[in-house]
């Protein structure tokens, strides 16, 4: 006889404050400097305008180190060394360029728990993500492309691809040295150099990175590394040496860039915000689900741009789901990035906090229902504790800004038509998700989400070898695989090689 | 005997019309005879068929790579029908060239798949594959030369892939396009998929620039145009590509994948294998 179904639901064990995680610090060295230089020309310098700011840690508010501010002056210097670089760079057999670019791969790996505790003290991300994903991807990226630089004919059939020339590139602060890694290697696989701007919060792996180039032996001037503010950004930008500008940050600024561009004749790359739905259906394994949406908001404290902010769930499951996620939620650490056991970290800076802090505000005075899990945030630094908002309408501006936190907008729908309408009712396209457990509701939502990347019982996951990029305002062109290159290059016909 | 003179009108959504706002500017031949009055389209127009486009949008995307290109083969078949009448418009080379370049396209509608679309070996386990997707409606500034020809070898690149057009044609040598229309009429081509307007490239430019629903500009364009086009472009992060005034339409390089390639989107797409 089959034993009885219990009509109570199954204890949870929920053991509060009775065990308290004791602290597991990461304690490897980061080797931060006082005060960085400017790289330019295989050189460290001064900046020409003698100035420079401070980085800080938002882990705890405190100084780490200077940072150079570049002038317009040092960028054309910067421009200058790239320029008389890629005379000879882009002419190098592409074997030979592809070796650097194997090497920095295998540097990165020799260096890679220095970098991590240097992104995490300054970025403020859990080490667990700096040591396992920002810092391994970044040295993928560099060994995919490493491999591709000698195979430049076999990119796309009948033609070959031919280097641009010095490429401004603009990154951002979530994911410092991996978005350099994704802008870097691609363009120098190509044969074009660079004149790269890290943001101004999260400056120094960027700074650190020139010694791996140094390392490796990277001709002076392929690679060049200008830090400051939005006036250094716009000065990269909007060098006349620009062959190409490749940026990555917000819709706003990127609209800007496209506007300042505009009759230049540069090539443009954008990589912009989302707002992306992550859809569950009534048939989802509701487990993998919980996972998969709190992978996908609270990654990286939720500061990713195809971020999985807004929850599509069908109603049918939609009670069930969100207690899960209450009970996911409530055992989430939050605090010291620099502890192992950490898994949400510090927001990035002061600046970043009050505009999460700004739109969860509008969310509750529009009537959306917030909920947060009881944490205890550190006392110094720049925290926000994991945020549900259930109740939320499409008009809620939660449900259309991006927000780039630790906040979840919960949706429900009934049909799969509705999904649809719901996921593309934006103005972003970078990414959505899809939790099904039936195949031809997968294939069918994949091709009808007008969004670049949609990860089917996924979330947030990411290869070298996998173009990402978007649609609509979340902008243009694709970075990763044979895509990415291609937005690296010009298309020239095959030359036919006579055979010796 | 009086002959039947034709009154041009534009083809827009699968009808032939007159600018809404009633104007026309006048056709003469190299001699200066008055030929015909050509539509003088408003920013109203260009709107009326971007909505055109964007009904008729969906459903041609919708049709099996297959079935685009069999359309597409009869729009080649269409002008073969009326060489004699397309080349006395243009020259018998450039109706040549044309009709050899609607085949070239007609062709790549089941193929360029192959050739843009990629499997992606990543590292973890996970199936991953990335395909390309039309981009929805494309805006299109036909140069004033080869008025026949550079027309569609930009409107070809963008509807082999299932986008939806709305094209200006020359502005000093309309009359191609009228006749192409006519053409386009009879071909099987849904109505709405191409939208070819006649008027004047400075009144338009701004609206083709900045309508938000034109995913994409496909022009040819001094600088001065150009930079209008790409400052409209940027409000709602529309692509633009632009080609040189001076650009040999005849040249074998347009035709390509990688012309399609700029009026897709490619989408990557992951999921689990299975343990």
């Amino acid at each position: 006889m089959p034993a009885k179904k219990s009509r109570t639901q199954a204890r949870e064990l929920l053991f509060g404050d009775l065990w308290e995680f004791d602290p597991a610090p990461e304690s490897a060295p980061a080797f931060i400097e006082d005060r960085y230089k400017l790289f330019i020309g295989g050189r460290h310098l001064a900046p020409k305008s003698r100035k420079y700011f401070d980085s800080i840690s938002p882990r705890d508010g405190r100084k780490l180190a200077e940072i150079p501010v570049a002038s317009a002056a040092d960028v054309n210097s910067a421009f200058a060394a790239a320029k008389k670089a890629f005379a000879s760079w882009s002419k190098l057999p592409g074997a030979e360029r592809g070796k650097y670019l194997f090497r920095i791969a295998r540097l990165l790996q020799d260096r890679s728990r220095e970098f991590a505790v240097a992104e995490t003290l300054d970025g403020g991300k859990p080490i667990k993500e700096s040591r396992d994903f920002d810092l391994p991807m970044a040295a993928a990226h560099f060994f995919y492309h490493a491999g591709w630089a000698d195979k430049l004919d076999y990119v796309a059939p009948g033609r070959t691809l031919a280097p641009l020339g010095v490429i401004g590139q603009v990154i951002p602060w979530n994911f410092p040295l991996l978005m350099l890694a994704w802008k870097v290697a691609p363009a120098l696989a190509t044969g074009n150099t660079v004149v790269l701007k890290p943001a101004e919060t999260t400056s120094i792996t960027a700074l650190k990175f020139a010694t791996i180039l140094e390392q490796a032996g990277l001709p002076p001037g392929v690679v060049n590394i200008v830090t400051g503010a939005g006036e250094t950004g716009a000065a990269v930008v909007n060098h006349p040496a620009a062959a190409k500008i490749a940026f990555t940050g917000s819709t706003e600024v990127g609209k800007i860039i496209q506007r300042s561009l505009a009759g230049t004749g540069k090539k443009l790359t954008l990589e912009l915000g989302g707002k992306a739905a992550n859809i569950v259906f009534d048939d989802a394994p509701l487990d993998q689900a919980v996972e998969g949406i709190v992978n996908g908001i609270f990654f990286n404290q939720g500061h990713v741009c195809c971020a999985g902010s807004r929850l599509l769930v069908q109603e049918g499951v939609e009670r069930e789901l969100v207690a899960r996620l209450k009970r996911r939620l409530a055992t989430l650490r939050v605090g010291d990035p620099m502890d192992k056991n950490t898994d949400i970290g510090a927001i990035n800076s002061k600046e970043q906090l009050d505009r999460i802090k700004a739109l969860v505000k509008s969310s509750v005075d529009e009537g959306a229902e917030m909920h947060q899990p009881k944490c205890k945030l550190p006392s110094s630094g720049w925290y926000f504790a994991p945020t549900l908002f259930t109740g939320v309408a499409q008009s809620h501006r939660i449900a259309r800004e991006e927000i780039f936190g630790p906040v979840l907008s919960i949706l429900s729908f009934r049909t799969p038509a509705e999904a649809i309408e719901k996921a593309n009712n934006t103005c972003y396209g970078l990414s959505a998700g899809v939790w099904t457990d039936k195949g031809s509701k997968i294939l069918k939502m994949a091709s009808a989400l007008k969004a670049g990347v949609v990860w089917a019982n996924t979330y947030n996951k990411f290869d070298p070898g996998s173009p990402f990029g978007g649609y609509k305002e979340s902008g243009f062109g694709r970075e990763g695989g044979r895509h990415g290159l291609l937005d690296y290059a010009s298309l020239r016909p095959c030359q036919v090689r006579s055979e010796k | 005997m009086l002959q039947i003179t034709k009154t041009p009108k534009c083809y827009v959504g699968g009808k032939f019309i007159r600018s809404e706002s009633g104007r026309v500017y006048e056709m003469r031949s190299s001699s200066g005879d008055f030929l015909a009055n050509i539509p003088l389209c408003s920013r109203k127009d260009l709107r009326n068929a971007v909505e055109a486009a964007a009904s008729a949008g969906p459903g041609w995307a919708g049709r099996s790579p297959y079935n685009r290109a069999q359309i597409l083969y009869r729009i080649a078949e269409m002008l073969e029908s009326r060489f004699a009448e397309l080349a006395h418009a243009t020259s018998e080379r450039e109706v040549r060239a044309t009709i050899d370049r609607i085949v070239h396209f007609a062709g790549w509608a089941d193929k360029y798949e192959q050739v843009l679309g990629s499997v992606n070996p990543v590292a973890s386990p996970h199936f991953n594959f990335t395909v390309t997707e039309p981009m929805g409606i494309i805006g299109i500034l036909a140069p004033e030369d080869a008025p026949l020809l550079a027309l569609m070898t930009l409107v070809l690149p963008a509807i082999v892939s299932g986008n939806a057009v709305v094209a200006l044609a020359s502005e000093s040598q309309p009359y191609p396009s009228i006749l192409l229309g006519e053409m386009l009429a009879v071909s099987d081509l849904p109505g709405g998929v191409v939208n070819l307007l006649t008027g004047s490239r400075s009144e338009l430019i701004p609206t083709f620039a900045t309508h938000e629903h034109l995913r994409a500009v496909s022009a040819t364009a001094t600088k001065a145009e150009a930079t209008t086009l790409q400052q409209g472009a940027a409000e709602s992060v529309k692509r633009v590509v632009i080609h040189a005034p001076k650009t040999d339409w005849f040249a074998g390089i347009h035709d390509s994948p990688y012309a399609i390639r700029d009026f897709v989107e490619a989408k990557t797409v992951w999921h689990p294998i299975g343990s």
